[in-house]
């Protein structure tokens, strides 16, 4: 199939970019995204120019670093998918594509598609982990939990921090994301010690990241690859209006 | 707490009830019209003598004033401030852009709040300060009277329905966002509440809506 992209380009955090337009022929319908990417990139080099700088790894869809802009839509058309598990059997042949980056402030461009989600990290950074003695491995009967727990723990759990929440929110809110992760620990009992603390120091990370605040619209999820539901969301809101209050006992 | 966003909306939560409970006091008096002139007219006084005598005359109507301005005050504070959040989150924004969820209720939320601020600016004008430009010739000290000459005016009558239609999308999406942000909405209580709220934002634009219809059609004179 033949395809009309139209690319971001942008040579490092300074340059103010534009975009640029590619004609690609004998695409596969069976490639995915990222591999009709690298045969652009081919074709760039073999005219002697600069490829397009994309962020992808495992090509899974369980690592997190893929994510683009694939026609206003975060990770494309198609629901639940990450960019690398995105085949282009769902686009037709000569289509014109628009691929830009996330575009949040707190995720500055690097180069072209690939942003700095280092904002993610430091969110985790205030209170995404837990404080354990280390050491031998526990016995993993030692501390039972109740399985819908675990289930509740594990739908948060599968966030792989890819950003397409923000990126999709009109307000450019991490809201999901920090919820995800307050709402993974918080449901588990190795989490408890820590987890009114990690509320409120999470959530002052993610608003003096530059984040804009949650209204409630749900695009987060929509486009959410591990379709991560709202009620992680109100659940943190519920930890957190629990915390400035103090009334953190059970 | 302020300071936070999910602090700042908190507070747009607690105000918003706070107003949510003021529409159906509202509404609940604008229904006394059916009631008659001397019903109608007896209640909008008993506003003005309520608490008597332990409380001074008119002074719960003041005491009411100023919690519903300071609601509105707080709630416009936090509005603002979270959408110039929300602009600074993304001050580049997508060359091609495809909404992935909302309807039309979301997506006016902000416009749609500043419409109704202006709304209740000319609804004041014309039934509270009696701008005489409004409203017609009426019996002073008749709120009946006025209520009626006022909705006798086409023009009063279709703004007040538009405002109406406004009130209803905004309690669409802030009835609903009320329970998210106080972290009460579960996966168990989603539909319920979504019909709670969806009823409230068809039941109060409904309940106001029948008083200017009713004057319009000849039913109240």
């Amino acid at each position: 199939m033949k395809l009309h992209l139209r690319v971001w380009r942008q040579s490092s955090v300074e340059d103010r970019g534009r975009f640029e337009d590619y004609e690609l022929d004998d695409v596969s319908p069976d490639s995915s995204f990222l591999e009709m990417l690298d045969l652009l990139n081919e074709q760039l080099l073999e005219q002697r120019k600069m490829p397009v700088a994309f962020d992808h790894d495992c090509r899974e869809g369980i690592c997190g670093m893929c994510g683009l802009m694939i026609d206003g839509m975060a990770h494309g058309p198609v629901p639940g998918h990450t960019v690398c598990q995105l085949h282009m059997r769902h686009f037709k042949d000569g289509d014109h594509i628009v691929i830009e980056p996330w575009r949040v402030a707190a995720f500055p461009v690097i180069q072209d598609l690939v942003v700095d989600r280092g904002s993610f990290d430091r969110i985790l950074q205030r209170g995404g982990f837990i404080s354990f003695a280390t050491g031998t491995a526990p016995e993993a009967n030692s501390i039972l939990i109740p399985k819908d727990r675990v289930d509740t723990a594990m739908d948060a759990a599968t966030c792989i921090g890819c950003g397409a929440c923000a990126a999709a929110c009109p307000n450019g809110s991490a809201t999901l994301f920090t919820a995800a992760k307050i709402g993974h620990l918080g449901h588990l009992p190795q989490g408890q010690p820590e987890r009114y603390r990690r509320v409120i120091g999470m959530v002052e990370q993610m608003d003096a990241e530059g984040f804009g605040g949650c209204t409630n619209v749900g695009a987060c999820t929509s486009v959410c690859p591990k379709e991560i539901g709202q009620d992680f969301i109100s659940q943190m809101n519920r930890d957190y209006l629990r915390a400035v209050l103090g009334r953190t006992g059970d | 707490m302020w300071r936070s966003s999910i602090g700042k909306k908190i507070i747009m939560a607690g105000t918003g009830l706070i107003w949510i409970g003021y529409l159906l006091v509202h509404m609940y008096g604008n229904l006394k019209v059916f009631a008659g002139e001397e019903a109608f007219n007896h209640y909008a006084e008993s506003l003005r003598t309520l608490g008597e005598p332990m409380v001074g005359h008119g002074h719960a109507l003041i005491l009411a004033r100023i919690v519903l301005i300071l609601s509105l005050a707080a709630h416009v504070w936090a509005a603002m401030a979270l959408t110039r959040a929300a602009q600074q989150a993304r001050p580049m924004g997508y060359a091609k852009f495809h909404q992935a969820s909302g309807n039309y209720a979301t997506i006016t939320m902000r416009w749609g709040g500043l419409a109704l601020g202006l709304f209740i600016l000319y609804h004041l004008a014309h039934l509270t300060w009696n701008v005489p430009v409004l409203t017609g010739e009426y019996e002073p000290g008749n709120t009946f009277d006025k209520l009626v000459v006022g909705f006798t005016n086409p023009v009063n009558v279709v703004l007040y329905l538009l405002a109406l239609v406004a009130v209803g999308l905004h309690l669409w999406h802030g009835g609903a966002s009320f329970f998210q942000t106080l972290g009460w909405r579960t996966a168990a209580n989603r539909q319920p509440i979504r019909f709670l709220t969806g009823a409230l934002a068809i039941a109060i634009p409904v309940g106001f809506a029948v008083v200017p219809l009713a004057v319009a059609t000849g039913l109240v004179a």
